[in-house]
């Protein structure tokens, strides 16, 4: 493709390019799929992002309702406003998907995402981290001499923000389980 | 008491007496398929019963491509059984171009026993995993007291909303096992349930725009022939009763015939000069149950620039997937139809004549560039001329066509003509070589007495040659209309205009004699190499009793005009004649 010197995202040649050149701004949405918790469902959803080349931020998937096994998939997927709604159709019409929730879109929503960090120091590394960890309202869930175990919870920027200003400071490890969001209101 | 105590026994089955059970309850009539180690407990419940005819092929895609020719020739779902790991594995070109074309099939899979699963047993392939992007849902089935429901819950997805392929994978211990069976009523209901009737507000809308312009087209798809003949019928009776022009996608051809007054052709790649030049100049453009696949729009960024857009799809991720549209209804074609022609009638059946009447004199004008002109030889057999003359012959007659891909198949759809639909079975979006041969056995064995014809290259037609023994066995008599030209003639096309008529490996070297081949297979075998010869040599493959293989030696350099290349727009298509040279530039190259 390089060789014939087309140019990246050029609608002009390419038939198979669907973007609109109008709308190249790419956003970043919340997406809340509900699905029945049958066999295969998480990788029917990841098979249609990688499938048609869609992007994929964040994941959370697990049991919401037992007795009616749904489970609630959290995705935080980024595109042009074409291919982002494309993405909600493309997963509304997957059998086992009985709701698809733009959380970006229909009104204010909450996020949260917890994090694990493992940051390992000693001397004033060591009280530097415990005392950011304060600030930033992470426990300390497992402790060595030489160690720290934290769990913080937050939107992604905050968590982000913490695993910065722990880079310094001996971080080892970080665990985060993506984001979980929910509507605001009744 | 004890009444009912029987009737609970009764319903007590093995797993496998249960998919025959579920099938004849889903009013099964035809299941093709091909044993294994893995659905032998099927094949034994099969063996003892007659309600259900099983068509044994010669290779699974075969099968698979019956039962969509079955399908597509009766609007019913087509069945097929096949076995685990290689079996399944077959079957997955077939359910990939049925998902495609949005064909109804059913696809049952034996697998090895539960316990087994994982441990790369004998025939075990992940069926569920390799199916799962090319079929519109599937299921493995762990449990016996499930496997009814599953089946029907199989049926229902497949031919609800938009149709397409489903695959439910049955380890053999499951068939083994006795559970209860429960029939098509007693399943839960399902909530996958697509929406068939279009918003009134937008219908009504669509209808204002009916009402004033000046340009309309309709541009109809697989989607109407997918909705019922009904659908076809109230497509017939708008598209008359406003007096607009009709075209159509490969898929959609028959919906609105050939003979009608609306019909301007078939557009796309391959389609004819008003219909693309209509679509490119309209102002108005509905777009019933077509999905602006790239065949149709050449380069996105002109297409149709003037017009406003109207798209019917009862897929939602069909709508402003490639193009985007200023009116979208989601819903079944037919019902839609319906409801706009009842809102239409109710407010005066306005339509804006004097602007038709403008629309078509323009049309009238592009038609006389008569686009399908070639030039005739009385030396050798030219395709266009081929399949004019079977054309002529068979008029009249309630004929079914498939095809192969490629030139052939372009050329059928130029020079056929089709009055009805679910008459015309082709592999249009995946435009798979080797479906049309089993497809034409499958839509004979639905309509046993009908005429049906496969419209087939020779190099196509070679990749499920093998299925001649199940045309023979079955008695289908199978017309093989091969367009010889020893070449890959679509790829040959594309080599001339586009790699410097470097024909790389596009000829079609060590050709059986097809006439031997025939015999061999108990078949009639014709050959036509003289123009003059031509209608009597297809009079006698018509009038014979049984399958023909037909050779129809063709000039071998003939391209298939008009074209639209690829990367141009609709207004910029080659005719026969003109120039080809530096058609096709860099950047439409990396186009197919």
């Amino acid at each position: 493709m390089s060789a014939l010197k087309i140019k990246k995202g050029s609608t002009s040649h390419s038939a198979y390019d669907l973007r609109d050149p109008f709308a190249e701004v790419m956003e970043t949405h919340t997406l809340a799929v509900l699905v029945d918790n049958e066999a295969g469902v998480l990788a029917r959803v990841i098979g249609l992002f990688s499938g048609r080349g869609y992007n994929i931020e964040s994941l959370t998937v697990a049991e919401v309702d037992h007795e009616g096994h749904r489970s609630r998939i959290t995705v935080v997927t980024t595109g042009t406003a074409p291919v982002i709604e494309q993405i909600k159709a493309q997963l509304g019409r997957l059998v086992p998907v009985h709701d698809v929730h733009d959380l970006t879109v229909e009104g204010p929503s909450v996020e949260r995402e917890l994090a694990l960090f493992k940051v390992s120091g000693a001397g004033e590394k060591r009280v530097e981290a415990l005392r950011l960890a304060d600030i930033f309202r992470a426990n300390v869930v497992d402790s060595t001499l030489e160690s720290f175990v934290f769990e913080i919870t937050g939107t992604p920027e905050k968590i982000d923000a913490f695993a910065e200003l722990m880079r310094p400071l001996g971080l080892v490890d970080v665990a985060r389980t993506g984001v979980a969001a929910l509507a605001r209101g009744a | 008491m004890k009444m009912m105590e029987m009737r609970t026994m009764s319903r007590q089955m093995t797993g496998a007496k249960m998919v025959v059970q579920a099938l004849k309850d889903q009013g099964v009539d035809v299941v093709f398929g091909y044993p294994g180690g893995a659905v032998l407990p099927i094949y034994d419940e099969i063996f003892q019963q007659n309600d259900i005819r099983h068509i044994l092929v010669r290779h699974e895609q075969g099968a698979v491509h019956m039962a969509e020719g079955y399908a597509r020739s009766t609007g019913k779902p087509g069945v097929v059984l096949v076995t685990s790991g290689p079996g399944a594995t077959n079957a997955v070109t077939g359910m990939t171009d049925a998902l495609l074309d949005s064909i109804p099939l059913v696809v049952l899979t034996g697998q090895v026993p539960t316990f087994m699963i994982g441990t790369d047993g004998f025939q075990e392939a992940d069926t569920v995993g390799i199916t799962r992007p090319c079929t519109k849902h599937n299921w493995l089935v762990k449990d016996t007291e499930k496997l009814s429901e599953t089946i029907h819950q199989a049926f229902h997805v497949a031919t609800r909303g938009r149709p397409g392929p489903v695959l439910v994978d049955i380890p053999k211990d499951v068939q083994f096992a006795t559970g209860t069976y429960r029939g098509p009523r007693e399943a839960v209901a399902s909530h996958y349930q697509p929406k068939v009737k279009g918003d009134l507000a937008k219908i009504t809308e669509l209808v204002e725009l009916i009402e004033t312009a000046e340009r309309p087209i309709f541009y109809t798809g697989g989607g109407v022939v997918n909705s019922g003949p009904g659908a076809s019928q109230l497509l017939r009776e708008l598209a008359d009763a406003t007096g607009f022009p009709v075209t159509s996608t490969l898929m959609g051809l028959g919906a609105y015939p050939a003979s009608g007054k609306g019909w301007i052709g078939m557009l796309g790649m391959h389609g004819l000069y008003e219909a693309n030049l209509a679509m490119h100049d309209c102002d108005l453009m509905i777009n019933l149950g077509a999905r602006f696949d790239d065949r149709i729009t050449g380069r996105i960024a002109d297409f149709s620039p003037k017009s406003k857009k109207a798209h019917v799809d009862i897929d939602p991720s069909s709508i402003n997937k490639v193009i985007h549209v200023d009116l979208a209804i989601t819903g079944d074609v037919g019902h839609v139809l319906e409801d706009l022609l009842k809102v239409w009638k109710s407010r005066g059946r306005k339509v804006n004549k004097e602007g038709l009447a403008k629309w078509w004199g323009q049309i009238e004008q592009w038609k006389l560039k008569k686009c399908l002109t070639y030039k005739n030889s009385d030396k050798v057999i030219k395709p266009q001329y081929a399949l004019e003359r079977l054309e002529a012959l068979t008029k009249g007659r309630d004929r079914y066509i498939t095809t192969e891909v490629g030139q052939h198949q372009m050329w059928a759809a130029q020079f056929l003509g089709f009055e009805a639909p679910n008459r015309w079975m082709t592999s249009g979006g995946l435009g798979t070589m080797g479906y049309g041969f089993p497809a034409s056995i499958g839509v004979q064995i639905a309509h046993p007495d009908a005429l049906v014809i496969n419209v087939a290259g020779e190099a196509s037609w070679l990749m499920n040659m093998q299925e001649m023994g199940t045309a023979t066995q079955f008695r289908t008599p199978v017309k093989q209309f091969i367009l010889n030209n020893e070449r890959l003639g679509m790829v040959r096309q594309w080599q001339q205009l586009l790699h410097g008529e470097r024909y790389s490996h596009s000829w079609s070297e060590s050709l059986p004699d097809f006439v031997k081949l025939a015999e061999a297979f108990g078949w009639k075998g014709i050959q036509c190499k003289d123009p003059k010869d031509l209608d009597d040599a297809i009079m006698a493959m018509i009038e014979y009793d049984g399958p023909v293989l037909f050779d129809c030696l063709v000039e071998k350099h003939e391209n298939c005009f008009p074209m639209i290349p690829s990367g141009k727009p609709h207004n910029e298509m080659l005719l026969g004649d003109a120039s080809t040279e530096g058609a096709i530039q860099a950047g439409g190259a990396v186009l197919v």
